[in-house]
């Protein structure tokens, strides 16, 4: 197994002609949990996505390697397979189509094995329970009609079955009240251990609670202009964004 | 005892094939339009009671003065100058089925159709099989009162004057020319009556006798569920039909008694030559429902709008529709309702899929009557284009002639949108199946209105289909 999970190097990319990602380089090895922190527009959700192989966002130069081997090109499938997965800020409802039927279609595809039926509800069950999930929502239509929160609930919930190598998780705290950031945190809590790997994009550091972070980055305008660790959250709960990106120009 | 039905069955079979062989005289070939000779000679080789041969005939007059449709998708591709060679085509359903088209034979591979089965879908042999599951449901309902015969015996047996009052009654044919050409040459088809307060618990099917007659064509039903009655009827074929000709002019007429319930399901899934114009009708009495759940994958081009008349109080009509059309075709389905009385109700609920340049155009119509007060209609259309180069039309008419229905309409059309594309793909799935999957969940209320085989095969028609999309083209 590489010793680094992700490699992101010298990444430009854009997304209708317009360049956000300028040079950023990151690296995440398993087991870490990352923290990616910036103001609005600097390019936190652009680079998820990019990870992932969004085509609306075009890749100019760099590379994306991992588990050492260079995804850049690769199909977003193909990079969901490979172990890589990313909660959506706002994920598309897919009328039609039960939570559950979607679990087990993907289920099976990350896998590449066929599902083990009884097994599979089990699971399904089970962790639905732990997240405060009413069992009627596997059956209902993919986030259709699902409050921010149960949507989030089920971006968490696919994570847990899935069980990605990397998972980033893009805001995944964002419009939710007390009682779910403490739910989907412990949800969170619940996926990781020691060989996979977090990247956190937040804006919120209650979800951070409960969790070991291990590296924190500030991104503005498309870079990573300073890395650190847990202790950087509170500085920039303090002072805020402003005095890190003046010292970035300097 | 299974075996005399089974004799029975196949000498039943073949009589009718050697009737077309009949038809098929030589002298035929030469004549290029519909005479009251071949008329004529149709009904004497049926052995049609006398009225019925008169019928044909005033049929083909009419047929004679009525002008091609010009308001839909464009038919020239059908040579009426020559309509003799479709009006024949019977002859041809035994066939060999090394001549069945190979996107169809491909279609029946994928879908595990036996090669029996196959086989008697080309028009050859083994009916046998499938005669004598229609025995059985024949015997189970018959039981309890219930006809369901071929039109050709209803026409002469105990049921003569009851076809005889109802044939063609609601589809007259002065309604369009071919209706009129129905009129003139219909041949097979089923008829059912439900007596009163008869409830049939089991969906009756004609696909398995419509093989074995090979009459695809110019096929009649009629239906009557007498007085607060049930039925569900499953109609067409759930598997494609071979026809060696290209045209289908059809005719379906259901008649609904007072407090009754017919449910008519039906799946047509044609061969890419076909042109369907087909014509259904219902007539629903006070306090009755009409149900139709339909579903169009096949055909070159389609003109297709059931129609139910809402004839009596309280009457009310359901309709669950889904069009797929694909590479060539131009399918314009759709539905029609007249509420003739009060408080009579209709729910209209279609979507459409068209891909590779595909045409769907949903076309409705909705009349409210003066006298009937307190009506309710909605009606819901949804589009959904694949490409760029497919297209979707919706054409709801609407005419109220009263100032207290309610009424509703909702038309959406729309892609698949990337951003669930790529939300699928990031869960590992592949692209195509994204798309096959987003296709399903969008006929998925449509789906679960179906038989559950109808089911599990119109979402395989629906997967074939996206298949073929991403398949090298040949």
């Amino acid at each position: 197994m590489a010793d680094k999970l992700l490699e992101v190097s010298g990444l430009h990319a854009s997304v209708d002609g317009k360049e956000i990602l300028n040079g950023l380089n990151l690296t995440v090895s398993p087991g870490e949990t990352h923290v990616l922190m910036g103001p609005n527009g600097a390019g936190k959700s652009t680079l998820g996505n990019v990870i992932l192989g969004n085509p609306e966002y075009k890749v100019n130069a760099g590379k994306i390697l991992f588990e050492g081997e260079d995804i850049t090109k690769e199909k977003t499938d193909a990079r969901a397979r490979r172990g890589i997965f990313m909660s959506f800020q706002s994920p598309e409802e897919v009328p039609g189509v039960t939570l559950e039927d979607f679990l087990r279609v993907s289920k099976r595809a990350v896998t590449g094995k066929p599902l083990k039926v009884f097994a599979f509800q089990k699971q399904l069950k089970k962790t639905m329970e732990s997240l405060s999930m009413d069992e009627s929502y596997a059956r209902r239509y993919l986030n259709v009609g699902f409050s921010g929160g149960e949507k989030k609930k089920a971006e968490i919930l696919q994570m847990l079955i899935l069980q990605p190598k990397l998972a980033i998780l893009d805001e995944t705290d964002s419009g939710l009240d007390v009682d779910a950031v403490r739910i989907v945190s412990e949800g969170i809590r619940q996926y990781k251990n020691e060989s996979n790997a977090l990247l956190i994009i937040t804006h919120n550091a209650k979800i951070l609670e409960n969790l070991k972070v291990d590296a924190v980055h500030v991104l503005a305008d498309g870079k990573i202009i300073r890395t650190g660790g847990p202790e950087l959250i509170d500085e920039i709960s303090r002072t805020g964004f402003r005095p890190l990106e003046e010292g970035a120009a300097q | 005892m299974s075996k005399v039905l089974q004799k029975d069955q196949i000498a039943e079979v073949d009589h009718s094939l050697y009737d077309f062989k009949d038809v098929e005289h030589p002298s035929f070939e030469t004549n290029a339009g519909l005479t009251p000779e071949i008329v004529e000679q149709i009904s004497r080789k049926k052995g049609d009671p006398e009225w019925m041969r008169e019928f044909r005939l005033k049929s083909l007059d009419i047929y004679n003065q009525l002008s091609v449709p010009e308001w839909g998708p464009p038919i020239d591709g059908l040579d009426m100058r020559n309509i003799v060679a479709y009006v024949r085509p019977d002859t041809q359903m035994h066939g060999k089925w090394s001549d069945v088209p190979d996107d169809i034979k491909n279609t029946f591979e994928r879908l595990g159709i036996p090669e029996a089965e196959r086989k008697s879908l080309a028009g050859v042999g083994a009916q046998y099989d499938s005669e004598i599951v229609y025995h059985n449901v024949r015997k189970e309902v018959a039981e309890q009162g219930v006809v369901y015969t071929d039109m050709e015996s209803a026409l002469k047996g105990k049921y003569a004057d009851m076809v005889r009052e109802h044939f063609m009654k609601l589809v007259p044919p002065t309604d369009h020319k071919f209706a009129a050409l129905h009129g003139a040459v219909w041949s097979g088809g089923s008829f059912v009556y439900v007596p009163p307060g008869v409830s049939v618990e089991i969906p009756l099917q004609s696909y398995f006798r419509l093989n074995a007659r090979g009459a695809g064509q110019f096929e009649h039903t009629l239906i009557i569920v007498d007085k607060g009655a049930y039925l569900h009827f499953i109609e067409g074929c759930s598997a494609p039909k071979y026809n060696v000709a290209n045209l289908h002019a059809g005719c379906v007429e259901l008649f609904v008694e007072e407090g009754a319930r017919l449910r008519y399901s039906t799946i047509e899934n044609w061969s890419k030559n076909m042109y369907n114009l087909n014509t259904k009708r219902a007539l629903v009495k006070k306090g009755g429902t009409v149900e139709w759940v339909s579903g169009s994958f096949g055909s070159h081009t389609s003109y297709l709008y059931p129609m139910s008349i809402l004839q009596g109080e309280g009457a009310r009509m359901e309709f669950t529709g889904i069009t797929f059309a694909g590479k060539g075709q131009q399918l314009d389905t759709g539905a029609k309702v007249v509420h003739a009385a009060p408080h009579t109700s209709s729910h209209i609920v279609t979507k459409s899929i068209s891909k590779d340049g595909g045409e769907c155009t949903y076309r409705s119509a909705v009349t409210i009557q003066k006298q009937a007060s307190g009506c309710k209609s909605s009606v819901s259309c949804e589009s959904l284009m694949l490409d760029s180069q497919s297209r979707s039309d919706t054409i709801p008419a609407m005419d109220i002639r009263n100032d207290d229905a309610d009424v509703g309409h909702e038309a959406k059309i729309g892609r698949i949108s990337d951003d669930a594309v790529f939300y699928l793909m990031s869960r590992g799935i592949r692209e195509e199946d994204a798309r096959a999957l987003i296709v399903s969940g969008f006929a998925e209320p449509i789906s679960k209105e179906l038989p559950v085989e109808y089911a599990v095969e119109m979402n395989n028609l629906i997967k074939l289909e996206m298949d073929q999309e991403s398949a090298p083209v040949c």
